[in-house]
């Protein structure tokens, strides 16, 4: 999270090739064997594909600035209602560079997204919820196996009707593959519904449900109003705080409340070591230097400034620690 | 402990009953086994006991169901998770979490228990069902005997007094299955656990059980001592046909008791063999019969596994193959590369062509029509084929496919199922009767060659002769047939030839006789009782003694 910060106050091209290696190493360092971990690698095609798009609509459309010209591409104008959007246009490097830099920008903030994914594992993730989000978070895990089922469903079902000795052509195809798809899916979740209804999933145990309500309600409304107030400049500010306090203890009482009616224990909860500690800590320092200090050390080359090689190196430290555990 | 009470159950579109004034009252301690033919309502009562019938599943409930001094009436599902077990019929589908571990907490974190004593608990039910080399392994990877354990051992970590089981054998090699009920066996004698138990193939429990209750089919329960309820039942294991046939008293329930009583009926057989041998049956007819279809190193990988390795095979017409092995030996992976639909890394399958014709055909390219006349396959997962949605629409789709006269899949179907409505939907069906319905539209085309990948999986014993009966006409007008099966009373009725499979490689290929006798864990009943004598059924006992004088 630190390093998305990081990415979004980047200034410049190097800095940003240097905190995206630095995402690369560590997801390398770190990965397990995981479903989700061997999901890395598509973040990374889908980064590249980021960069490359962003070049191209530079060059199909993009808003050509002066500096030197590389390709000296005609320019052609558009009819008026396109709002002044020129196609192609001569290219010019420092076009290309922003272009570039601003495609990486974007690239590095979906491989954060995709390293966080690929070393934590949602589900551990939501298996840290605290308990009034517990039933939440078993729906989260449900609906993210449905995916791959979905997938190996309609596989089998394709090869099967294969098997039937028909080409079915067009939208009775799509039917024929759908349906039972579809139907297998419901059976499934009817049947994992069952077996989670049979082994105690939701038990009720004590408390009052409207008191829960009423107290998100109350969340909620503060949430709102408190933040409204604190971004609109002329209605009074000594009633966003107050408001935004008020809110976030309601949810906290509710959440209280509502964990207490469901009494659900952790197997085996992920330990907070000093592993986990590093990384959160490394997470903030970085975000904070990339927030306040972000021009130290500016200066030798453009667009790359000490601030982000140190950055790029500090989000490696998670590693050692791995390393030395 | 699970105590029934003028127990009625209804869902409200059906025009019966499902059951009907059930009185069965079951004390702690007691492994009582649930039989009755396909679609008689025996996981409903199985789902009546823990409540999710009516909770879950809807439907009117007449009576009182008190398990462990709880009304289910009054206490759902949820509620009874710390007092009843359940472990479906597909435990696959019943899995919350991805891992082995994480799955066997689940019903305790749900239970709030906290996490000391879960651990301590979890440990237990590793040493008991011996899944310890399994902890740390992501449940989709695990074979289906593996998944069925923790599937138990989920169920047992809440320390239920009560474990309902649906069919917990019906998808596990002969040895899987030995270990799963030896695990049951182990929850109820050490740890007095009630244990209630659906399960078609009789002759793997009908020894272990302290009760039967049979689902007859006007929706009763008759519930009593095993021998009682067996004496006048249309379902029964070989063990007690043979007993009935030949008169014994009281039943034999397991081989050792019936081994014991079997000694004058021994020396009957062997005599009547040696008068006339004609009795017996003449299996080894089909092997001299023309290649229908040959494999030569035959390939199937996955990434890294090899599912089929080098097999090489040749189906004869006229003569029924059935291929066993263990879960995940590469029986579907063989199927499926012959049929060409599936994966093949390498080697080469040619239908051999009709007598007089030279052509060597390859059916992976051979599309539409053509194909399944020559080679049809029915997976195991037969409702897959199926997508229109009516009985009689699928029929009609699948005579003009073939080109069939109107009306061939129906006559087909009417003898594999009787009675099956034509404008029921194919996904109301119950498994037996898709199955039935699938293998009818795959035989429309009669086709040369036809491979079936388990066809046995929930068929009571009077649908398995039935589908016996076809499969054997079929293999009579000159088509070869192979099938893979964990059903060994099943392929010592029907197979000509036997091929064993372990880690894709064909270990053993003879003929029934021997392939059966040879291994305790393949061996039929009748076989096991009547050994050294080469008898695999029933049948044939009967034949022998009918030749005496």
């Amino acid at each position: 999270m630190g390093l998305a910060v990081a990415t979004t106050r980047s200034p410049g091209l190097l800095s940003t090739a240097f905190l995206i290696a630095a995402i690369v190493i560590v997801v390398a360092g770190c990965q397990d064997d995981s479903v989700f971990a061997r999901a890395f690698p598509a973040y990374l095609a889908l980064a590249a594909a980021v960069v490359v798009f962003r070049m191209i609509f530079y060059i199909l459309v993009g808003i050509k600035g002066a500096g030197a010209v590389l390709i000296p591409l005609p320019q052609i104008p558009l009819p008026d209602w396109a709002g002044g959007i020129g196609l192609l246009g001569p290219v010019s490097a420092s076009g290309l560079v922003a272009a570039l830099s601003a495609g990486l920008a974007l690239a590095a903030l979906l491989l954060c997204f995709g390293a966080a994914v690929s070393l934590t594992n949602p589900q551990r993730t939501l298996r840290s919820l605290p308990a009034s989000l517990h039933l939440l978070g078993t729906s989260a895990v449900v609906a993210m196996t449905l995916a791959p089922q979905l997938v190996s469903s309609w596989k089998r079902v394709r090869r099967a009707q294969h098997l039937r000795g028909r080409r079915l052509t067009g939208a009775h195809a799509v039917a024929a593959t759908t349906l039972p798809v579809l139907q297998d899916a419901l059976e499934r979740s009817l049947s994992l519904a069952a077996s989670m209804d049979s082994r105690g999933y939701a038990r009720v145990h004590k408390g009052s449900s409207a008191l829960v309500l009423w107290l998100m309600v109350g969340a909620l409304v503060g949430a709102a109003v408190g933040t409204y107030a604190l971004l609109d400049g002329t209605g009074p500010g000594w009633l966003a705080v107050p408001l935004l306090v008020a809110g976030a203890g309601a949810a906290v009482a509710g959440s209280v409340i509502a964990s207490r009616r469901i009494l659900t224990t952790r197997f085996r909860p992920d330990p907070w070591r000093l592993r986990e500690t590093v990384t959160a800590g490394v997470g903030l320092l970085i975000a904070g230097l990339a927030f306040f200090v972000p021009q130290l050390g500016a200066g030798a080359f453009a667009g790359l400034s000490l601030t982000f090689v140190l950055c790029a190196l500090l989000a490696m430290t998670p590693i050692l620690v791995v390393d030395t555990r | 402990m699970i105590r029934l009470h003028r127990v009625g159950f209804a869902y409200p579109d059906s025009p019966a009953p499902i059951l009907h004034d059930v009185n069965l009252t079951i004390p702690e301690g007691e492994l009582c086994l649930v039989i009755g033919a396909t679609g008689s309502g025996k996981s409903t009562l199985l789902q009546i006991v823990n409540g999710l019938a009516p909770h879950f599943t809807g439907g009117h409930l007449d009576g009182t169901v008190t398990v462990g001094g709880l009304d289910t009436r009054s206490h759902p599902p949820r509620d009874l998770a710390g007092t009843v077990g359940v472990v479906g019929q597909n435990p696959a589908a019943g899995f919350v979490t991805d891992r082995v571990d994480d799955e066997l907490a689940y019903s305790m974190e749900q239970l709030g228990i906290a996490d000391s004593v879960m651990r301590k608990r979890v440990e237990e039910v590793i040493d008991l069902l011996a899944l310890g080399p399994l902890r740390r392994r992501a449940l989709s990877e695990l074979s289906a005997g593996e998944q069925q354990r923790v599937a138990i051992g989920s169920a047992l970590t809440a320390h239920p007094r009560v474990l309902v089981l649906d069919e917990p054998t019906s998808a596990l090699d002969p040895t899987g299955a030995e270990e799963v009920l030896a695990a049951i066996l182990r929850l109820v004698d050490d740890l007095g656990v009630t244990v209630l138990l659906a399960e078609h193939r009789l002759e793997r429990v009908i020894q272990y059980a302290d009760s039967i209750a049979r689902v007859t089919d006007d929706g009763r329960v008759l519930h009593g001592a095993p021998v009682e309820v067996l004496a006048d039942s249309p379902i029964a294991p070989p063990i007690i046909e043979l007993g009935r046939l030949a008169g014994w008293s009281p039943l034999p329930r397991s081989i050792r008791d019936a081994r014991r009583q079997a000694t004058g009926l021994r020396q009957q057989v062997r005599e009547q063999l040696q008068l006339a041998p004609s009795v017996a049956p003449t299996h080894a007819a089909g092997t001299s019969g023309r290649t229908a279809l040959k494999a030569q190193r035959l390939r199937v990988r996955y990434g890294q596994v090899t599912a089929v390795a080098d097999v090489d095979l040749s189906l004869c017409a006229g003569e029924l193959t059935a291929v066993m092995g263990r879960n995940g030996s590469g029986k579907s992976s063989l199927l499926w590369a012959l049929q060409g639909t599936g994966v093949r890394s390498g080697g080469t399958v040619h239908l051999v062509g009709e007598a007089g014709s030279t052509g060597y055909l390859d059916p992976a390219e051979l599309s539409g029509p053509d194909a399944i006349r020559q080679i049809a396959l029915v997976p195991q997962n037969p409702s897959d084929l199926l997508y229109l949605d009516s009985v009689l629409a699928e029929c009609r789709e699948s005579d003009t496919t073939t080109g069939a006269a109107p009306g061939t899949t129906r006559a087909t179907l009417d003898r594999l199922s009787p009675g099956l409505s034509s404008s029921s939907h194919p996904r109301d069906l119950s498994e037996g009767q898709r199955l039935a319905l699938v293998l009818a539209i795959q035989l429309a085309a009669t086709p040369r060659v036809l491979l079936l990948d388990e066809p046995t999986r929930g068929l009571d014993y009077a649908a398995k002769r039935r589908l016996g009966e076809v499969l054997a006409e079929h293999t009579a007008a000159g088509a070869a047939v192979l099938l893979s099966s964990h059903d060994v009373e099943f392929v010592a009725n029907i197979a000509d030839r036997v091929l064993v499979l372990a880690d894709g490689e064909i270990i053993t290929d003879g003929p029934v006789g021997e392939v059966l006798t040879a291994s305790p864990s393949f061996a039929p009943q009748v076989a096991k009782i009547l050994r050294p004598l080469p008898v695999l059924v029933v049948d044939t006992v009967r034949a022998a003694l009918g030749a005496a004088p």
